[in-house]
C-alpha cells in the first residue's frame, strides 16, 4: 500500500486524526491528508524537528520511538519506524493508545507496500482477461514437449 | 451591586481555574524502543522546547 493510500485508511478509521503527513529521515513527504503539498512539507519539516528535539532530550541509549506532545489547543502525535516516520493531530483528549495504534497500523502497512500488495491486485483486475492468460500460456506449455 | 461584584468575582475564578487546568495539561510523552517513557510536564526545560513547536505544527496542520 502507498503512504497515501494508507492515510486515507487511517483517517476513515480513526475520526480523531485531524490532519497527518508520512515523511522519510531526510523530511521527503511521501503522502499527506493536507491537499496543499506546500503545507504538508512544512508540517513533515517542524514534525522532524519536533523529533529531533526530543531525541537530544532522551537519556539512556534507546532509540525514540514515538512521542505525543499535549496542550490546549489539540496534541501531536510522530511514530517513527526504521528510515520511516508518521505525524498527526489531533483534537485536545485524543485517546492516546488508540491513536497510536492506528499510526503504527498505517506505517506498517506502508511498509509492507511492495510485491505482495500489488501481484494479487494485478490477478484480480485480469480475472476476466484470463482466458487470454492460458491461452498464452497453452502455447508455451505445448512447445517444451515438442522441444524436448 | 454586590450581586454583580459576586458574579464578576466568579468568572474571573472560573476563567483562572480553566486557564490553570489548560496549563496543566500541557505535557511530552516520549517512548523509547526498550519500552521506557519519560513524561515532561509544563514548566520543565524538555517540555518547554517541545510545546512550542507543537503548537506550531498544530498550527500549520489547521493553516492558522
Amino acid at each position: 500500500m502507498d503512504a497515501q493510500q494508507a492515510l486515507a485508511d487511517l483517517t476513515e478509521i480513526s475520526s480523531q486524526i485531524q490532519a497527518a503527513v508520512v515523511f522519510d529521515d531526510k523530511g521527503k513527504v511521501a503522502g499527506s491528508t493536507l491537499a496543499d503539498s506546500g503545507r504538508a512539507q512544512e508540517l513533515a519539516n517542524a514534525a522532524a524537528r519536533l523529533l529531533a528535539a526530543a531525541e537530544e532530550i532522551k537519556t539512556g541509549d534507546s532509540a525514540l520511538t514515538q512521542l505525543e506532545v499535549a496542550t490546549g489547543e489539540g496534541s501531536v502525535f510522530v511514530v517513527r519506524d526504521g528510515e520511516t516516520s508518521i505525524a498527526a493531530t489531533t483534537g485536545g483528549n485524543p485517546t492516546v493508545g488508540l491513536v497510536f495504534y492506528d499510526l503504527k497500523s498505517a506505517l506498517r502497512s506502508i511498509k509492507a507496500k511492495p510485491a505482495p500488495a500489488r501481484k494479487p491486485a494485478a490477478r484480480k483486475k485480469t480475472a476476466s482477461a484470463s482466458k487470454k492468460k492460458t491461452a498464452a500460456r497453452k502455447p508455451t506449455t505445448r512447445k517444451k514437449p515438442d522441444a524436448s | 451591586m454586590a450581586v454583580l461584584l459576586g458574579i464578576a468575582g466568579g468568572m474571573l475564578a472560573g476563567a483562572a481555574f480553566l486557564r490553570r487546568q489548560a496549563a496543566q495539561r500541557d505535557r511530552a510523552d516520549l517512548y523509547f524502543e526498550d519500552g521506557s517513557m519519560l513524561s515532561l510536564t509544563n514548566g520543565s526545560p524538555g517540555a518547554e522546547r517541545l510545546l512550542p513547536l507543537a503548537r506550531e505544527i498544530l498550527g500549520k496542520a489547521r493553516g492558522t
